[in-house]
């Protein structure tokens, strides 16, 4: 008699070799350094520290090789890891404005204090697939061959203005203002969600959102699920000093920079009776260069504000209950795998169930 | 024991605030507790919350059990109970007489529990309103104002619609006459065994960060109304193996569409074949 219930430890360490195994692929082919990952592969360790929330690029690289090449696993690693790290203490806010720019984009004016910096983009790369990357013994490009490179044309930092500053200063959109009374965000990685969520939460969870996700959210706004009147006001991208006051000198000393990507969208509000017309905000930030992600956060952050500005509820990206919680791609991952788990007993009582309401509904028939 | 982590994995203050939900859950039979629920090395949905709760009321001298549709050698069950072995070097057993921990998935062990037990639920979905009222800022007001009509609506439409109620586990429940909790999805079959049991229950909901708990001897009373009692089905088989005709059994299909009977709690049948 056959019952396939006995084998699961063997069949597990059979399976961690396996895994192994497809983990290194081909032992005829190179094997993969941690640093290549974090070098070459830049955008992809960015995702990954942005929605482990961690800040670690060597890291994120060695979780990217452990979990060849699957951001979502990679995530979960480095979240795993984060959760048993000590918290040492908090640095003050960065200053965006003060950024070592190394793109910075605005459409809402044609030149700006700070001008428009392409830098590095796919934006007008045409998309066609550069064939001489197959082969890997291709000529470098090298710094003096090339056209200003971004570490050649290492930036000072100098004060970058916002954009919407300009605005402000006309009081032609809203101020950037922290809550009444400036009270200590929350922290969503220690403290339990509790619905409705201030905005500084929201932003906490859309930066750490699956970016699909996310984009997802923000472009069904622009198809017309609670339009926003979206303009691209700030999006910036580089370097910014974090500083830290420690107890003992109490001033602040900068302990090193981290790249970010910001974006400040520009949305229309109609005024009411008793506030003038004045444009609105939205804001997104991620780690590392993450602009689709960031613009998108900024869409979304912008439609989560509907009670803020008494705007009718009609689509589900202004519902913070169905936005965040289903946004964050661990735990979305894990519950839609679970059901790979066993289920046996729980469907067991199902099929009694329904083999008793089929009988019933048979004989029924045959009574009519 | 695992070298450069702490017993049980979870730090000293972060086992402390767990404790203190607990604690709070305790003191309020069936009341969802929010917690600082952590990111755990295993996925959500598969045990994080029971894993959380186990890990923060676990001591050097329990003695652990893991089980998860009532087996001990279940992939899922399997893993933890190697998660707990390596991180804290504490025995392990597949007796349920002899654990003092026993951590669950979907199935209450067949042997009554005693005093001094305590059974850790893993819980995915701890709001018992759920699938009426998704806004779990609206389900937090009902709960508070003890407003069960929705449920209660959605049993009678059961009844009217179908002559029973369509819900065979995760059947909710009234605890100590006021709060309506999930049980978990445990089959229905297990309802019963959870009022009044000697031993503490304690459930875990990692994705959702919540906990709650049964203390021990506390009624624990499955919806009905009074003209259509809440009645456990009998699966009109007995085990293939031991016999048994009142534990709840896994259907097993073989070849040739021939299906066998026998215990999902794996421990309780093999008791029941060494005492035959």
């Amino acid at each position: 008699m056959y019952i396939a219930v006995k084998g699961g430890e063997a069949a597990i360490e059979a399976s961690r070799q396996l895994l192994a195994e497809a983990r290194r692929g081909d032992p005829a082919v190179r094997e993969l350094e941690v640093m290549q990952i974090r070098e070459q592969l830049g955008l992809l360790v960015d995702r990954v520290m942005a929605e482990a929330s961690l800040y670690d690029p060597e890291l994120a690289a060695l979780a990217l090789k452990q979990a060849r090449g699957d951001a979502v696993e990679a995530i979960f690693l480095l979240r795993a890891y984060r959760t048993t790290l000590p918290r040492v203490a908090a640095t003050e806010p960065i200053d965006t404005a003060k950024m070592r720019v190394r793109r910075r984009v605005s459409a809402i004016f044609k030149d700006l204090p700070g001008g428009q910096l392409l830098g590095p983009t796919y934006d007008y790369t045409q998309r066609l697939l550069d064939f001489s990357l197959l082969s890997s013994d291709r000529a470098e490009p090298t710094r003096e061959n090339s056209a200003p490179t971004e570490s050649s044309a290492k930036t000072q930092r100098v004060s970058m203005p916002n954009a919407l500053d300009t605005l402000a200063d006309e009081g032609l959109i809203e101020p950037s203002l922290p809550s009444e009374g400036d009270p200590p965000p929350p922290d969503i990685t220690r403290d339990p969600p509790v619905y409705p969520l201030p905005r500084s939460a929201r932003l906490q969870m859309l930066a750490r959102a699956d970016e699909g996700w996310v984009l997802g959210m923000g472009y069904a706004t622009q198809r017309g699920y609670a339009y926003t009147h979206p303009f691209g006001g700030d999006i910036r991208f580089g370097a910014v000093a974090l500083e830290l006051v420690p107890d003992e000198l109490g001033f602040a000393i900068e302990i090193g920079e981290i790249d970010v990507t910001e974006c400040q969208m520009i949305n229309q509000f109609g005024g009411s009776a008793t506030v003038a017309p004045q444009f609105t905000r939205g804001y997104g930030l991620v780690y590392g260069h993450g602009e689709r992600k960031a613009m998108a956060m900024s869409l979304v952050d912008r439609a989560l504000r509907a009670d803020e500005f008494d705007e009718e509820v009609t689509a589900p990206v202004q519902q913070q209950e169905f936005v965040l919680p289903q946004g964050d791609n661990i735990e979305a991952s894990g519950f839609v795998q679970h059901l790979k788990l066993p289920h046996y007993v729980t469907f067991e009582s199902e099929l009694q169930l329904i083999r008793q309401l089929r009988e019933k509904h048979f004989s029924e028939e045959v009574g009519k | 024991m695992i070298d450069g982590y702490n017993f049980a994995y979870l730090d000293e203050r972060t086992k402390r605030m767990i404790r203190r939900a607990i604690l709070k859950a305790v003191a309020i039979p069936g009341h969802q507790v929010p917690f600082g629920s952590r990111e755990m090395p295993l996925a959500y949905g598969w045990g994080t919350g029971g894993i959380q709760v186990t890990a923060a009321v676990l001591g050097q001298h329990d003695v652990l059990k893991v089980i998860d549709q009532g087996s001990d050698d279940t992939t899922n069950a399997v893993n933890i109970r190697q998660f707990f072995a390596r991180t804290t070097g504490i025995a392990t057993t597949e007796r349920t007489r002899e654990a003092t921990l026993i951590q669950t998935r979907h199935r209450i062990p067949e042997a009554p529990l005693k005093e001094g037990q305590v059974l850790v639920y893993q819980v995915p979905q701890p709001e018992a309103l759920y699938k009426l009222e998704p806004r779990r800022s609206e389900t937090l007001k009902l709960h508070a104002c003890e407003e069960y009509g929705l449920v209660n609506v959605k049993l009678y439409e059961d009844l009217a619609h179908w002559g029973r109620v369509e819900t065979t586990y995760d059947y909710p429940v009234l605890v100590n006459g006021r709060y309506v909790m999930s049980p978990s999805p445990i089959p229905s079959f297990d309802n019963p065994k959870m009022h009044r049991m000697p031993a503490l229950q304690l459930f875990g909901a990692g994705r959702e960060k919540r906990i709650y708990a049964v203390p021990p001897y506390t009624d624990v009373m499955s919806l009905d109304f009074e003209d259509h009692p809440f009645k456990v089905e009998p699966q009109g088989h007995a085990c293939a193996l031991c016999g048994c005709t009142t534990s709840f059994l896994d259907e097993v299909l073989q070849a040739e569409g021939e299906r066998l009977w026998t215990c999902s709690d794996t421990d309780w049948c093999r008791e029941q074949r060494e005492v035959a």
